[in-house]
């Protein structure tokens, strides 16, 4: 009893003290890191001016989307997906190329920790930046988003299972760098399914309909569209439950291909440049 | 005369060096295939709600979208190399083995690296363009074809000049590797028609980071809805950004301490 007790306070230590050296790293790279932001930030604003600009060629309204519901859908968009973004994926096969991995397996601790980690301290380091940057693009796009309570309050949890989705999955597509030298080709691809299939290109209802049943046997809609629809308050209840159902669902999917393919690819490690 | 006797030294140096790496050239294909075939998914998902963007047609956008490319291949295969070579040789010091040679030290910064697969690009934007002008069902004249070759032109010496700035800035502040990502960012908003934009990021991607004269000016152009005056200006431009270039290149080697300091 006593045991376990004292392994979870070392555990949550351990953690403490990673996420300030993280956090005290990310600030040694301020000005990269707002940098990184820049990209984050313009792309949504580029696909949020197509559409804009669709429904301006239509009269006004695009779907079941109006000009201020299509400023709010990108908006919101772009905090949700700069919240589950991750780079592990191209920095995996550096890691390995470089035997970068050799201080990372050495550690009494799954390397997945760090990299999560990591992730949130620069999340926590940019939403300074992001935040006023949002008011700012809100101020000139003028978005109407009128959640209802409920979907307010499931939206924090929707936006923190959306991220273990997306931190498993495309932690576990990076392992792949441990079999393929060059991952860049895949993780263009993955990029390319990650911008339609999330919504991140156009609300999934603006996709034709076969990429809409696609999209709902793949997991990427329930990393980034599923929890922006759900403040937009497009969303009932049962969807809402529905949503979160799927995110668990794919989060127990996401944490077993990790794991297997995790013992598989640091077996094959081969520790370049030791 | 020199100056192309030098850029096809370098240029066959730098095909000899990758040609050792033929399967690059698949990866260069794959790689063009993926970034070309979503650029037209979005144009077909755009263009099954409308039925034109900002006054621009499917087929005419199609044709944006093949400047896109083939401009971006023309920057990808020496110059962009080239000034992340420079910026690299900045800030290692060993930029003195170009300085030590008895050329024009621009000139040899300017071509130190080749890419060649990046021509893959080059030639399927081309492709994408004949295609789309195929299709547009109106004939393209003498005179977009010459106004079209112009503003290409014209286009990539201000990118290059822009990009030559940028590098040069790096003898003051040496780590600018980063700023690059932003010049991506805003090479891939360049994939729209830049009027599309609201006037504060036209002027962004105009003036900050002039992409719009390397693709939305050509394309429109190509298609015709471009005014003389703004080829005129875009010419104009190209010159004088190509001296002031120069210029300032001049001034920040006499910064460079070499690598021994």
């Amino acid at each position: 009893m006593n045991g376990s007790h004292g392994a979870i306070r070392g555990f949550a230590d351990i953690y403490r003290t990673l996420f300030a050296l993280e956090l005290s790293g990310m600030l040694q790279y301020r000005a990269a890191v707002v940098i990184w932001l820049f990209g984050l930030v313009l792309q949504p604003v580029v696909y949020m001016v197509v559409w804009l600009t669709v429904a301006e060629s239509k009269g006004g309204q695009v779907g079941d989307f109006d000009p201020g519901g299509i400023a709010a859908y990108f908006l919101v968009m772009m905090l949700v997906n700069h919240v589950t973004f991750t780079w592990h994926m191209f920095e995996m096969g550096w890691r390995v190329r470089s035997g970068f991995y050799n201080a990372l397996l050495v550690q009494p601790l799954h390397p997945w920790h760090r990299d999560l980690l990591q992730n949130l301290a620069y999340k926590v380091i940019t939403l300074v930046v992001l935040i006023p940057a949002t008011l700012l693009l809100a101020w000139h796009f003028e978005p109407t988003l009128h959640p209802p309570l409920w979907a307010a309050l499931v939206f924090l949890p929707a936006l923190v299972l959306a991220f273990l989705t997306r931190f498993l999955f495309e932690w576990a597509a990076g392992l792949l760098a441990f079999w393929i030298t060059d991952t860049s080709g895949l993780n263009n691809l993955y990029m390319a399914f990650m911008l339609t299939f999330a919504g991140r290109l156009a609300p999934l209802s603006l996709l034709p309909e076969t990429l809409q049943t696609m999209a709902a046997w793949l997991p990427f809609q329930w990393m980034v569209a599923f929890p922006v629809e759900l403040l937009m308050g497009r969303l009932s209840p049962d969807e809402a439950i529905h949503g979160i159902g799927m995110q668990l669902l794919w989060i127990v999917i996401g944490f077993g291909v990790m794991q297997l393919s995790w013992t598989r690819a640091s077996k094959r490690y081969a520790a370049v440049g030791a | 005369m020199n100056a192309l006797r030098l850029l096809a030294i370098f240029f066959r140096l730098g095909a000899m060096n990758e040609l050792q790496y033929r399967a690059n050239f698949w990866i260069q294909l794959v790689r063009t295939m993926m970034n070309l075939g979503f650029a037209l998914f979005a144009v077909f998902v755009v263009y099954d709600h409308t039925d034109q963007l900002n006054g621009w047609t499917s087929w005419e956008l199609v044709t944006l979208m093949g400047v896109w490319t083939l401009m971006g291949g023309m920057l990808g295969v020496v110059m962009q190399p080239s000034m992340e070579k420079l910026i690299e040789d900045v800030r290692e010091g060993t930029l003195d083995f170009s300085l030590t040679k008895p050329e024009d030290a621009q000139l040899l910064v300017s071509v130190g690296q080749v890419r060649v697969w990046r021509l893959v690009d080059v030639l399927a934007g081309a492709l994408v363009i004949v295609v789309a002008l195929n299709n547009m069902g109106r004939e393209t004249g003498l005179r977009e074809v010459l106004g079209f070759g112009l503003s290409l032109s014209a286009g990539s010496v201000i990118l290059y000049s822009f990009w030559l700035m940028l590098s040069t800035v790096a003898f003051w502040f040496v780590r600018i590797e980063n700023i690059l990502m932003i010049f991506h960012s805003m090479y891939d908003a360049a994939r729209w028609p830049v009027t599309m934009y609201p006037g504060w990021m036209q002027a962004m991607l105009t003036f900050l980071v002039p992409v719009a004269f390397a693709v939305t000016v050509p394309a429109g152009a190509l298609v015709g809805r471009l005014p003389e005056t703004w080829l005129a200006g875009t010419a104009g431009l190209a010159v004088a950004l190509l001296i002031v270039s120069r210029w300032f290149f001049r001034v920040g080697l006499r910064r460079y301490s070499g690598a021994s300091a």
